[in-house]
């Protein structure tokens, strides 16, 4: 079986997130870049249905320099090829976009799965999936908690508020990944040591047929800025003995913020 | 220039979801403001008595495609119903409520159509005659600002973010069967189960109550699901106790579980790190409960107890309890 698995480099969930003069980028200096944690998942889930029916995983990271060390930690934990996908084109590519280069870098690969995260952690788009099923013209399944694969057909737990849909479909598919399905294994010394001996293939804008096709002028969706979030006016502690603080918070509720 | 919007109405076992009533009145809004038409969409099996009800949210068009096909979830044939549905009515915007299915069609609708599309919208302005949406990013700490400047965008609004009006019993609005050909599909909803132990949904929860670690174990959970009980509340977690196997994930805010926007969120035992923030800092009104006065999570509070919440959480439920019977 052969598995694509999208995984995409994101800022430490605790980086500090400072905004550059342009309002549009912020800075990268000092901050550690992880594999977006729902991909995390969906890496997981390939390295179990490998295990199982064998095959050949590859992953695809689209993304400047701090796509490199995602890969080898991705390559480390037993996926068998990494493409970088990289070109100053591409650059701050919205979601769409994003999603046209990785189908370009998948499309012709042969690929009976392409697993991807439900959510890119930070952007927090939950785009990438749907439309990359959409230019594969392919079934999906999203938000995926529970997976079962035999022969050419998938059956996939959907979580939806409050209740699971069950999806049953047939193979190639794209599937998300969600908290849940697995429990994602750490890379191994030898996987590590293995990791640096593999080679990450780099397919650019020229490589996949896309030269000036996807630049950014040529974008749907325009970022004009990014900004800072207003404070939160600060807040009333409330003193007292407990019987004094519950029943004074109840009265604010009640009456100064009227939300009860 | 007047701009029409066509709002896909989500809706489950013959419900209209609260989130997709709030889309309707933003969209409603927006119409008022440009002069164009708000055309509801509303697809699914049997549908055409709930379609009718669209009429209050002062919409101008019902469209309706009404198909046993419909009436499982299936990605490619809603895509197929919503793509058939934008063509018809050509709006400049599609807006859906962000939820957990609208993640699954909306950019897949978007991508066949070629269009920009934004999700998990808090904000919409007019500025300059252009819409510009506000997605919040990086755990809350950036607010991306786009502007919507494309002939055809897909935008999904966050729940509980954009204030319900008042619905409007009265209104006339056309209705229409929207022509559809069902072709076969590749994937299909072929059950949905209904998780157990969850008393009111999470995202959609106008008071969320939620237990970390301070709340010291499992056994205590009946003590906040009464508080619940009182308030009208969902009970929240944070991300230390579902590891810790103390409750399902599907209590979990932040990061890696649910964004939510309640009016009240009050945080039990929660140190506020920011993944949990992430989750739940754009609630109207946050109380915490904590018995460090320095935890994190007292930045964010607009009501802050320093306690043990053992203590106090009985004592707020008896004091909310008595509040609420007065009146
Ligand atoms: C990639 C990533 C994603 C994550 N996603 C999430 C997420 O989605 N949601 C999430 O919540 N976390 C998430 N986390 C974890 C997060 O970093 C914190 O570890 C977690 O939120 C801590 O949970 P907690 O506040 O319950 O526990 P702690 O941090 O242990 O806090 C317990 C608090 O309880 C207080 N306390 C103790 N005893 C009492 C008492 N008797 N009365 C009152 N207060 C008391 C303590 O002072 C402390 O502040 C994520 C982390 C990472 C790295
Ligand atoms: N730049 C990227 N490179 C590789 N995969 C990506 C990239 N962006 C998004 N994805 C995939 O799409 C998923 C959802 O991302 P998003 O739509 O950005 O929230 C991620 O979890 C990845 O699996």
């Amino acid at each position: 079986m052969k598995i694509a698995v999208c995984v995409k480099s994101v800022p430490d969930t605790e980086a500090k997130i400072s905004i550059l003069a342009d309002q549009l980028t912020f800075d990268h200096a000092g901050i550690k870049f992880i594999t977006s944690p729902f991909d995390e998942y969906a890496i997981e889930a390939a390295l179990q249905l490998k295990e199982r029916y064998g095959g050949e995983i590859t992953a695809f990271s689209l993304g400047g320099e701090e796509v490199v060390e995602v890969l080898r930690n991705t390559l480390a934990r037993g996926v068998d090829n990494g493409v970088h996908i990289k070109d100053p084109e591409f650059a701050g590519a919205d979601p769409l976009t994003a999603a046209k280069i990785l189908a370009a870098a998948i499309d012709g690969g042969d690929f009976q799965l392409i697993l991807c995260g439900q959510q890119g952690v930070g952007g927090d788009n939950s785009q990438v999936p749907a439309m990359l099923a959409e230019l594969l013209d392919l079934p999906q399944a999203t938000l995926v908690v529970a997976l079962e694969i035999e022969a050419d057909k998938f059956k996939a737990h959907c979580e939806i508020e409050g209740a699971h849909q069950i999806v049953q479909g047939t193979l190639p598919a794209v599937i998300s990944t969600g908290k849940g399905l697995n429990e994602p294994r750490y890379p191994s010394i030898k996987g590590v040591m293995a990791a640096r001996r593999k080679e990450i293939v780099i397919k650019d804008a020229a490589a996949l047929g896309l030269s000036g096709q996807l630049t950014a002028s040529q974008r749907k969706v325009k970022l004009i800025a990014l900004n800072a979030p207003p404070a939160r006016p600060s807040g009333k502690m409330i003193a007292g003995d407990p019987a004094t603080q519950a029943h004074q918070l109840a009265r604010l509720l009640r009456e100064e913020a009227k939300v009860i | 220039m007047t701009e029409n919007i066509l709002v896909w109405v989500e809706q489950r076992n013959g419900q209209i979801r609260k989130a997709a009533g709030e889309v309707l009145f933003e969209a409603r809004r927006l119409c008022t403001g440009s002069g164009g038409k708000l055309v509801a969409f509303l697809a699914g099996g049997n549908v055409a008595q709930l379609a009718a009800t669209l009429a209050r949210y002062r919409t101008d068009k019902i469209l309706v495609a009404d198909d046993p096909s419909l009436e499982s979830y299936s990605t490619e044939r809603y895509t197929e119903a919503l793509v058939c549905a934008v063509k018809k009515e050509n709006p400049r915007y599609v807006m859906a409520a962000h939820t957990a299915m609208s993640q699954d069609l909306i950019p897949r609708a978007a991508a066949r159509t070629d269009s920009a599309c934004v999700t998990d919208i808090t904000e919409l302005r007019e500025e300059n005659d252009v819409l510009r949406a506000v997605h919040p990013m990086y755990s809350g700490k950036v607010l991306g600002v786009f502007e919507l400047t494309s002939p055809l965008s897909f935008l999904t609004l966050r729940p509980n973010v954009f204030p319900p009006d008042l619905p409007d019993e009265i209104h006339e609005s056309e209705m229409e069967q929207l022509a559809f050909n069902p072709a076969p599909v590749r994937a299909q909803v072929v059950a949905t189960v209904a998780s157990t132990g969850v008393k009111v949904e999470l995202s959609e929860a106008p008071i969320i109550v939620s237990g970390g670690r301070g709340i010291k174990g499992p056994e205590h959970w009946p003590m906040l699901q009464e508080l619940c009980d009182v308030l009208g509340a969902a009970l929240g977690a944070s991300r230390a106790v579902v590891d810790a196997g103390w409750i399902d994930h599907q209590h979990q805010v932040g990061q890696s579980g649910k964004t939510v926007s309640p009016k009240l969120y009050i945080a039990v035992g929660i140190s506020g790190a920011v993944q949990h923030l992430a989750g739940m800092s754009s609630s109207k009104v946050i109380v915490a409960i904590n018995n460090n006065p320095d935890a994190l999570i007292f930045q964010s509070a607009t009501y802050g107890i320093v306690g043990d919440c053992l203590e106090i959480v009985p004592k707020l439920t008896s004091a909310c309890r008595t509040l609420l019977s007065e009146s």
